[in-house]
């Protein structure tokens, strides 16, 4: 059974698969109970298994496990707690900036990928970051506010 | 991260910034009370990785929707626990309910917890569809309520030997109201039953008087979802877990003529399941489950069951028809409109539509020795507790039904599908079984929204009102008594189960809303449906809301006169008109008959909900492209009125997702079909609204407390199409008169 040692959210984990081919997605749910991350479609489409690898927004049902390599992968957990939630998801509980929320994880991680590369993102900028992440329930407008409080231009 | 089986308290109970005391009750405090909810949470504690016994008759509690014990427990603590038939699907229930039920009970929201959807836990309500939520399930659980405080008081004034006139409830504690010591909830009645019938006479608290309902309260579960700590029941797991899969044939209504289980050896662990026609997968992991499907070798006789997509319109149109069904006959519209001179015609399209779920459908199923238990997403444990023992063969009372959150369904997605299939799996390999539909499986196997036609011919008056009014309708007929979706498993499994079409009430609003002498609205009903279906988001009324609000627009047209002005005149509901001037106005509404001169057009569009619920009125300006057939909304604007208002935050987003969603379903959405099977099986195919394409959006509340609340999960998406087709139309003079508006359709149309 192949192993592999992956750095995810500051530690190294250990995992081992049948198949050095599984999804990160599935590694990261499964094999390390780190749930936020969703399937959505498995083919890189929908943006709700987003996760970070190097800083990078990154579709994890679409990139095996073996080659994750030593690059440092953050999912939603990594990023923030309920109590002490990272900036963009303290921005997303202000503006109620979800329905559902299977999408929201996703989002979120999409979001602070942009935040981390820019601070002051734009809307547009914002817009273009999160083309790849589908919402269903319509949540559209409250996720852009939410991008641009933690962007610093928040109008209330 | 959680252990496997346990559920977080978040999920089960949502708390509102509150310890959870009331999960400490007791053991001894249960035995005394022979109450429930220390059951709920213990089990809640515990998790639900045991078996749980089927029935449940040790459980105790009422689920009788007469009595106050069915929904309400109050705990030594004075906290409260709420039992509710209706579940949060994402539209905020989960915080509505409570505001409502503390509110009237007088406890601080951050006192009540509550429990959603557990056929052994909470009443059954019916499902979780059609805009009832608040208005017959929370209003429902606030008469329970009432009914509980006005006993408490009565206690109270035995207790503190005042007059029951001087007390008031507040704060889960009886208090005279001119000040002085009270006594509190869990002295009065902690732990014990009310043993008390609803009294649907117990008077409600004055609205004036609202601290709780009506404020902008955040809803519990924002910040486990954006933090990736909320449980969906994707995420759900129990010990001794497997994970399974449901491989759908390639054509509908194939048999599945051989399966050669040699081919998926190769994966440790993987169990084939057959049963007839039905094929699953069952391994120890989910990767595992997911490559036995990729690699299983089955053969499956040809078919080419389907009309395909593109016979659809036709097909409705051709006949025969099951009946013909007058839904309004006043004066003689067909006199009228033969003798008028301004006589306007026009045919509306709506097609067959996915509810497209971000997650496909997921269920956990244990069925084992005579019992079965299943977490679900479903809209309605309640039905399905029933539909699942009848699959299973099991009496009912041996079935459970969990509600979990799944992925937004907007109506019954697949996820009832997937509950039939892990419990066919699960019964089949004597362990619990998870069952995630793919992506292909969920846009190609949910039940659809059915495809609707409408025709309709009016006329108008020299002075510019309606003079008449003809809509004809071709709607699919919802099989009568019917008591839910046919499921593909069981269906695949040969398992006999009722027959029929469900598709939701589609055949309201066909008539116009405004006063017109002479109208007729006739429904020629069709026996069957292209694709199986369901109700998807506001049934019917989306499309006929498209067609009645398009059509009043034409009328407008043809008279010169300005859309609103042309609504306004045919209008006489205060509640109305209060709508449609307050949309106008919120939109910058510059009064001028359509088309305009070109560039940014505006459109609006009206509707009264079914004709007697929430008013709504959207506009919103589009820009097109006529070269390219692109349509860009810029702005959206909504009044909305549906009487009282419970959190206007929460009915904000709830507006603003209708809007989105059904921009989308307008501009996009199209499930495509051969004689086989579905063609848009993924988000290329079957591509939704994404960021670089989201309006602005502006919502004004209209709010009317002394009115009862009315639904806010539909009505705001009805007049999007409409508005939108009306502001195209102003662009470019052009009407689109077909959904989805695409590029090339609308490129063939500007010509």
């Amino acid at each position: 059974m192949p192993s592999f040692v992956l750095n995810v959210n500051g530690g190294a984990r250990t995992v081992s698969v049948r198949d050095a081919d599984e999804p990160l997605l599935y590694v990261l749910r499964n094999s390390l109970g780190l749930t936020g991350a969703k399937f959505g479609c498995g083919l890189g489409q929908c943006g709700t298994c987003t996760v970070l690898v190097d800083g990078e927004a990154v579709r994890s049902c679409l990139l095996p496990v073996a080659k994750v390599g030593e690059r440092k992968v953050v999912t939603i957990e990594g990023l923030g707690t309920p109590d002490r939630p990272h900036p963009l998801q303290a921005a997303f509980i202000r503006e109620q900036a979800a329905q559902c929320g299977y999408c929201a994880t996703g989002m979120v991680m999409s979001g602070a990928a942009l935040l981390a590369r820019k601070p002051n993102a734009t809307l547009q900028e914002a817009k273009d970051a999160l083309a790849g992440n589908l919402c269903r329930c319509g949540t559209h407008q409250r996720i852009l506010n939410a991008m641009m409080r933690a962007a610093g231009r928040a109008t209330s | 991260m959680s252990a496997p089986g346990r559920l977080k308290g978040e999920r089960r109970s949502a708390r509102h910034g509150a310890s959870p005391m009331t999960a400490r009750l007791s053991r001894r405090a249960f035995l005394k009370s022979g109450g429930a909810l220390v059951i709920g949470f213990a089990l809640a504690e515990r998790g639900w990785a045991q078996r749980l016994p089927g029935g449940d008759a040790a459980l105790g509690k009422t689920l009788d929707t007469g009595s106050v014990d069915g929904f309400i427990s109050v705990n030594a603590d004075s906290s409260v626990t709420i039992f509710c038939g209706k579940v949060d699907l994402g539209q905020g229930l989960r915080i509505a309910i409570p505001q409502m039920a503390a509110e009237e009970l007088g406890v601080r929201l951050a006192q009540v917890a509550m429990i959603e959807g557990d056929t052994a836990l909470t009443p059954d309500q019916g499902p979780t569809a059609g805009s009832s939520g608040i208005m017959r399930g929370g209003v429902q659980i606030r008469q329970a309520a009432a009914t509980a405080r006005e006993a408490l008081i009565l206690r109270a004034a035995e207790r503190l030997g005042r007059p029951a006139a001087d007390l008031d409830a507040v704060d889960g504690e009886v208090r005279p109201r001119a000040g002085g010591a009270g006594v509190s909830f869990g002295a009065l009645v902690g732990d014990k039953r009310f043993d008390l019938k609803v009294d649907p006479k117990a008077p409600l608290r004055k609205p004036d008087g609202y601290t709780i309902v009506g404020q902008p309260i955040p809803r519990p579960d924002i910040p486990g979802k954006v933090t990736g700590r909320h449980q969906f029941v994707h995420d759900f797991t129990v010990d001794r877990m497997l994970h399974g899969r449901a491989i759908r044939p390639p054509a509908v209504g194939a048999k599945l003529l051989a399966v050669d289980e040699a081919s998926v050896k190769a994966i440790a662990g993987v169990r084939v399941v057959r049963v007839n026609d039905f094929l699953g997968v069952v391994a120890e992991t989910e990767w595992d489950a997911v490559c036995a499907v990729r690699q299983l070798k089955a053969t499956w006789s040809p078919a080419a069951a389907l009309m395909g997509s593109d016979g659809v319109r036709a097909w409705m149109r051709a006949g025969p028809f099951e009946s013909d069904e007058h839904l309004v006959r006043k004066g003689d519209a067909r006199a009228v409109l033969a003798a008028s001179a301004k006589r306007v015609r026009a045919e509306y399209y709506w097609p067959v539509q996915s509810h497209a779920s971000m997650g496909p459908s997921c269920a956990v199923a244990d069925v084992r020795d005579g019992k079965a238990t299943i977490w679900t997403a479903s809209q309605a444990t309640h039905k399905f507790r029933e539909t699942y023992a009848r699959v299973l063969g099991l009496p009912k009372d041996a079935v459970r039904c969990v509600y979990l959150d799944g992925s937004g369904c907007y109506g019954m997605n697949g996820h009832d599908d997937a509950g039939a299939d892990a419990a066919l799996l699960s019964r089949a390999v004597g362990r619990p079984v998870r069952v995630q539909w793919s992506r292909e499986d969920e846009h190609g196997w949910d039940p659809k929204g059915p495809p609707q036609l409408l025709a309709m011919e009016g006329s108008t008056t020299d002075d510019g009102k309606i003079a008449a009014w003809r809509t004809e309708m071709w709607l699919p007929k919802a099989t009568a008594s019917l008591p839910n979706v046919p499921l593909l498993g069981p269906e695949a499994a040969g398992i006999a189960q009722p027959q029929g079409i469900v598709t939701g009430l589609i055949s309201q609003n066909g008539n116009p809303p405004y006063a017109v002498a002479d109208q007729e609205v006739l429904v020629h009903w069709i026996a069957t449906v292209p694709l199986r279906s369901s109700n998807i988001r506001a049934p019917g009324k989306v499309a006929n809301c498209f067609a009645v609000e398009s059509f009043t627009d034409e009328l407008a047209a043809a008279a010169r006169r300005d859309p609103v002005e042309f609504r306004l005149q045919g209008l006489s509901d205060p509640r109305a008109i209060e709508v449609v001037k307050r949309t106008a106005a919120l939109l910058g509404w510059k009064p001028r008959p359509s088309p305009g001169p070109g560039g940014l057009g505006r459109g609006i569009a009206f509707i009264h909900y079914k004709n007697n619920e929430s008013y709504v009125a959207v506009a919103m300006e589009a820009e097109v492209d006529k070269r390219s057939g692109a349509i860009g909304v810029r702005r959206v604007a909504c009044a909305h009125d549906c009487g009282l208002i419970i959190n206007p935050d929460a009915l904000r987003l709830q507006i603003e997702g209708n809007i989105l969603q059904t921009l989308s379903r307008t501009l996009y959405e199209e499930t495509t079909f051969d004689r086989a099977r579905v063609t848009s099986r993924d988000w290329a195919s079957y591509p939704i609204l994404a960021f670089p394409d989201a309006p602005e959006i502006l919502v004004d509340l209209v709010s009317r407390p002394q009115e009862p609340p009315l639904g806010a999960g539909e009505a705001a998406a009805t007049p999007v199409p409409a508005a939108l087709a009306n502001a195209v139309f102003d662009a470019a003079g052009i009407r689109l008169r077909t959904v989805p508006f695409t590029r090339e359709r609308a490129k063939a149309a500007f010509g």
